[in-house]
């Protein structure tokens, strides 16, 4: 019975990990990583595992032993109803644990420092974004490039991505799975993310803070493109004559999931500092507040 | 006063789009009629309930009885009761979410993401607030007086109106079915997405107030808990020689004394947001969500503990006892209890690695977090050792033990995943998530809860639970457990976020569907539940257990009879061994005759109790449908019922020796002429509640 | 146990009522239990405020807010009546004359009304500068935290008054001694967080 159950629970982490190793083939996930970042993430993820089996085997391989041969009706095995203390045991499973969690702690405390999301990356000709999280859709602004798209994130491979990230409504979190970890946005904020996509390629990204209706709709394709072809898009959205003004945000901003992904040739100077800065002033009420 | 204002003033913002029968008659899909049947199964019950009552002619018994009594063990039942409601009624709403999204891959599925959000809101506040502490305050109140050899709590009344407050916030979320909407924001209630800007309806509302009334109902509970195991214990009943259920009692009751009041703090700072324009959390005028997440999981982590604590309390009781041995390293067990105790204040920002704080404060708490998985691995390994050279009976409260082991190690694993930052940042908020903390609070608390439900029920009513219904039950908790949640891993894992109202992502699908029919299982197990519930009170004659010791115990709970006397020990014993109990059948003198007999004093029945539940959730309900003629009338009735009482003189009784002798001789006769059986029979209806000695 | 031993932190009854100080030792306990959660809800409300402390959203900053004067007098008076209530405590233990208890008391709770009293003309002078907590995180802050602290002055007075009811009816019975022990508890802790909220709110802002 109890030793049929220990199988059972063994069978289903087997199976855990192969559908890890299989199921995530065509899926956006951090074990198919398309970006430095991610895969460090995923070399670290294999890492801690294995570094638990040493604390987790004993468990599932002692317990079923320990049941089956102390069974009751097992007169053969020893029975000691007040036997309840060994030192040396007990220095061990203490001291295990404690070296794993050592060991574990100061990779963790080292890959913490290398894997930071505020950390710039490696490499040339990094590229600037500012995303802002509305209701329920991304914008990602290019404050060098000048241009503007909404549910579409397309960056140059092989290069470093600098994204600086705020909501212009409640919190929301920036996720690009195969390519690294994700930050939250918050109004009045600027919180970054550093990415990178190592080879060209469509990949999946969204936002997992739940914000309301629309939530579970509000994702976007990343593309990583080659540099030519980089160029070559801003140049096609700046023609496009497509303009982000004022009153074209606004109308964005509220509440909606956009059909299609959207490309605006021209971006206000300062638009992502002011969408900031308008939680901070007191423009709404309390006109009388003294300086 | 126009008529409309006239009408606000009455009853506030409710008007008949409020009810959820007339949103699902003017729009009669399937999202607006799963709300309706919802409302009309929460009305119909109501109805079933208050008619059957009044045809058996109860409520004057159930009043004296029950609800205005301030005995411990009525107390406990009555918090399990209350969480066996809320179990269902979250349980059922589980299944509908994982329907949903096996349904909804690129369709729309049976409910509407509005409807989603409440569904997972309600599931996750009733879990942690109405089931989980309901059910784990019902279990220590009823045994750890008794263990600790008290005639009651410390303070009875108070312990009365907990209950109370915890019914009344339990009964606003049941309101919430029929009349209005609930929150969308989950069961943390993240601000700014719960502030008036973005969510002027009641739901967050509802939420605060439910919260609220529970947090208050803890902090009573965990201050009366602490106070009653300092106080209270029999003499020579020294702290080392607790029960280790009642020491991880004890480090619970810390815990909610300390950790309450953050959450009480929290959602009555959000209530001053949304009711009178103050800026805590907004977004604009200075106002700091990062302070919410603060000061939100500052309760939050150590609630976590709250709850696993007294689990492992039950387990270890379990494990020596169906062990029929010495619970192996009692004092390590102990101090790893404190030290998770301890640890749980110093992990909390883990919950929100990625607010973007710097390297070294997610680095310091990642440590931190990875720490309290020491004094935890401990505790299982002595477990383990506890069942070497032990004598394993596999009973239903065995097998859950044994469930825990292996489930907990695999969610102990995920935990240190969650807790190293760089890998938080990838399966932060993703189904991973929700997979690791079911698979910590299934296993660490509802496998707990049910396996002393099981153990002690004999206790409580005096008969056995069906065995065989038992081990129905726990096979579907486990096989739907790990058929629910493993898929979960997986598509935490593949990116997939948690709370999604619907999915465009094919190759989520055939795993989504093994959640969902694990869901279904896990529903089976809670019928099954119920099930043996009914079948073991119709066969009850059969499975009596009067002597008081069916399962061959070590603590002094099993010293008496079952059901226990009011007074709980007809004289208080002196203890004198960590296993008074076994100790005393080793040597021959559990049933000694006392040498005499002294009057008892108890408490008298209180109406402040359900007088604060009626008038509480009356103040809740008031709030959040801003009607302020009752709110105000509620908080004077709240001062009014409090004052009135504490002029009460005549709060004790006397029973006199004479009526405690009898009783107690008589059980001495019932003792004397039960068949002592040996271990193979306990799970037979020759257990009469009286162990042979030695093995 | 005998009745010389201490049973509780605080003013203990000892041998001037064996009977009571047999029961107060649960009781007391379980009440500075009640305050130390208490504490943690203030020591919250602390923080918060020092959170919100940058969040003035270009409106009113502390010391434009604070009056030392209107502050100062208000420790007085809370100081004062701390020490009156002691004077009932002594009272209560050694002299069992119940006028001089209902004295002090009553005196301890018109220094308490006075407090709650000058509290609320601080805040409306606020309010009629347009200091209120709509205007800004900071102000929510304040007013998150002091009227808070009132809030816990005034359900001490009418507990106060409460007990000086059962007092008159009931004499100085077990329940009323140990619910006056409470209330001086209770009364003292205010008093605590009280110099917490004149250093860190009053004194700081006005540095």
């Amino acid at each position: 019975m109890t030793a049929g159950m220990a199988s059972k629970a063994r069978l289903f982490a087997m199976a855990m990990v192969a559908g890890l190793l299989t199921g995530c083939a065509a899926s956006p996930s951090f074990l198919q990583a398309a970006g430095p970042v991610a895969a460090e993430q995923r070399h670290l993820f294999w890492l801690v595992i294995a570094a638990l089996m040493v604390v987790v085997l004993p468990v599932f391989i002692g317990l079923p032993l320990v049941l089956w041969r102390y069974r009751r009706g097992n007169d053969k095995a020893r029975y000691d109803p007040k036997w309840d203390w060994n030192p040396r045991l007990e220095f061990v499973i203490w001291g295990v644990p404690v070296l794993i969690v050592v060991l574990l702690g100061i990779q963790l405390w080292h890959s913490t420092q290398t894997l930071d999301p505020y950390k710039r990356l490696d490499g040339n000709g990094t590229i600037t974004v500012q995303a802002v999280g509305l209701d329920w859709k991304w914008l990602f602004i290019y404050p060098d490039q000048h241009i503007a798209t909404v549910n579409r994130l397309v960056i140059p491979a092989g290069r470093p991505v600098h994204i600086d990230l705020t909501s212009d409504t409640v919190m929301q979190s920036l996720f690009i799975p195969r390519l690294g970890g994700q930050i939250y946005a918050m109004a009045g904020m600027r919180t970054q993310l550093n990415l990178k996509a190592d080879r060209p390629g469509s990949y999946f990204g969204e936002n997992t803070q739940y914000n309301g209706e629309g939530f579970h709709k509000q994702n976007f394709r990343t593309l990583a493109v080659t540099d030519a072809a980089f160029d070559g898009w801003v140049k096609r959205v700046k023609a496009s004559g497509s303009p982000l003004n004022e009153a074209r945000y606004r109308t964005l901003a509220k509440k909606s999931v956009p059909d299609a992904p959207m490309e605006f040739s021209a971006v206000p100077e300062g638009l992502f500092a002011r969408i900031i800065a308008k939680y901070m002033q007191p423009e709404r009420r309390g006109k009388e507040g003294g300086q | 006063m126009t008529v409309q204002s006239a009408w606000f003033w009455a009853i506030g913002r409710i008007d008949l789009h409020s009810f959820a029968f007339v949103r699902a008659w003017e729009d009669p899909s399937l999202d607006k009629m799963i709300a309706a049947g919802a409302a009309s199964l929460v009305v119909l019950g109501a109805i079933a309930v208050f008619a059957i009552i009044t045809k058996l002619r109860k409520w004057r018994y159930l009043w004296q009885d029950w609800f205005t009594s301030v005995d411990h063990k009525k107390i406990g039942i009555m918090y399990v009761i209350l969480s066996g409601i809320m179990l269902t009624r979250a349980v059922i709403e589980a299944v509908l979410m994982r329907m949903q999204q096996a349904v909804a891959v690129n369709q729309p599925g049976i409910v509407a993401p509005e409807h989603f959000g409440e569904l997972f809101s309600t599931h996750g506040s009733i879990m942690i607030f109405f089931m989980a502490m309901p059910f784990l305050t019902g279990i220590i109140n009823y045994v750890m007086p008794l263990q600790i050899v008290a005639r009651d709590v410390a303070f009875p009344t108070l312990n009365s109106i907990s209950l109370g407050l915890t019914v009344s916030g339990a009964v606003l979320l049941m309101i919430s079915l029929v009349v209005g909407k609930f929150s969308t924001g989950g069961w943390s209630g993240y601000p700014p997405y719960t502030e008036m800007a973005f969510n002027s309806g009641v739901g967050p509302d509802y939420w605060i107030w439910a919260v609220t009334l529970s947090s208050i109902g803890s902090t009573m509970t965990g201050l009366n808990f602490a106070v009653t195991i300092y106080k209270s214990r029999a003499p020579g009943m020294h702290l080392f020689r607790m029960p280790l259920f009642c020491w991880t009692a004890l480090c619970t009751s810390i815990l909610m004394i300390f950790a309450m009041p953050p959450l009480t703090v929290a959602t009555l700072m959000l209530a001053l947001d949304r009711y009178l324009d103050f800026h805590l959390f907004t977004t604009d005028l200075g106002g700091n969500m990062m302070n919410y997440a603060n000061l939100f999981w500052l309760f939050g982590h150590p609630e976590v503990y709250i709850l696993i604590l007294p689990a492992f309390g039950v387990y270890s009781e379990v494990i020596s006892t169906f062990s029929a041995k010495r619970l192996y390293a009692y004092r390590t067990l102990v101090y790893a209890t404190m030290v998770i105790a301890v640890l749980s204040f110093t992990v909390w920002l883990h919950h929100f690695f990625t607010m973007g704080q710097n390297a070294n404060i997610n680095g310091f708490f990642g440590i931190a977090t990875m720490c309290v998985g020491i004094p935890t691995g401990v505790k299982v390994y002595d477990w383990i050792l506890t069942m070497y050279r032990g004598r394993v009976r596999f009973t239903v409260p065995m097998l859950y033990a044994i469930a825990f082991l292996v489930t907990f190690v695999i969610g102990g694993m995920t935990g240190i995943i969650l807790a190293t930052p760089p890998l938080d940042y990838v399966v932060h908020n993703t189904l991973f998530l929700v997979a690791h903390f079911h698979n910590m609070l299934i296993p660490g608390l509802l496998y707990g809860m049910l396996a002393g439900y099981q153990f002690w029920f004999p206790k409580a009513f005096g008969f056995r639970l069906d065995e065989t219904w038992g081990r129905i039950s726990f096979a579907c908790w486990v096989v739907g457990f790990y058929l629910a949640f493993m898929p979960l891993y997986v598509l935490g894992a593949m990116g997939m976020p948690r709370r999604m109202a619907g999915v465009f992502q094919g190759e989520y699908l055939p795993w989504l569907i093994i959640a969902c029919i694990g869901a279904f299982i896990l529903l089976a197990a809670l019928g099954a539940l119920f099930v043996q519930l009914v079948i073991s009170i119709r066969r009850r004659e059969k499975t009596r257990v009067p002597a008081g010791d069916p399962w061959d115990g070590r603590s002094l709970e099993w010293a008496i009879s079952s059901p226990p006397p009011e007074y709980n020990f007809a004289v208080i014993p002196c203890v004198e061994d960590r296993d008074p109990f076994a100790l005393r059948k080793e040597q021959g003198r559990a049933y000694q005759p006392p040498h005499a007999y002294e009057d008892i004093e108890m408490p008298k029945n209180s109406v402040l109790g359900p007088v604060l539940c009626i008038v509480g959730a009356a103040a809740g309900f008031a709030l959040v449908w801003h009607i302020w003629w009752l709110a105000i009338l509620s908080f004077l009735g709240i001062l009014a019922a409090v004052i009135v009482s504490s002029f009460s003189r005549d709060t004790h009784r006397v029973i006199p020796a004479s009526e405690v002798a009898r009783t107690h001789e008589h059980w001495l006769r019932t003792v004397a002429e039960a068949r002592a059986i040996p271990r193979e029979l306990e799970t037979r209806s020759a257990n009469e509640g009286l162990a042979e000695s030695a093995v | 146990m005998s009745a010389d031993e201490l049973k509780h932190a605080g003013l203990n009854l000892q041998e001037a009522d064996p009977l009571t100080h047999e029961k107060a030792g649960e009781a007391i306990f379980g009440f500075w239990v009640f305050l130390m959660s208490d504490a943690v809800v203030f020591a919250l409300l602390f923080a918060t405020y020092g959170v919100m402390l940058r969040g003035t959203a270009g409106g009113p900053v502390p010391h434009e807010v604070y009056e030392i004067k209107s502050a100062f007098i208000e420790t007085l008076i809370l100081l004062s009546s701390s020490f009156t209530f002691g004077l009932a405590s002594l009272a209560m233990k050694y002299e069992h004359k119940r006028h001089q208890l209902e004295l002090w008391l009553g005196v301890t709770l018109l220094l308490g009304f006075a407090f709650i009293g000058w509290e609320i003309h601080d805040f409306v002078s606020m309010a009629a500068k347009g200091e209120v907590p709509s205007r800004s995180g900071y102000l929510s802050g304040f007013y998150a935290l002091v009227p808070m602290h009132m809030l816990h002055v005034t359900i001490g007075c009418v507990w106060g008054m409460v007990m000086l009811v059962q007092i008159r009816k009931f004499g100085l019975d077990p329940m009323v001694k140990i619910n006056v022990m409470r209330l001086s508890l209770f009364w003292h802790f205010l008093d605590i967080i009280w110099i917490g909220i004149f250093s860190v709110v009053y004194l700081q802002g006005l540095a």
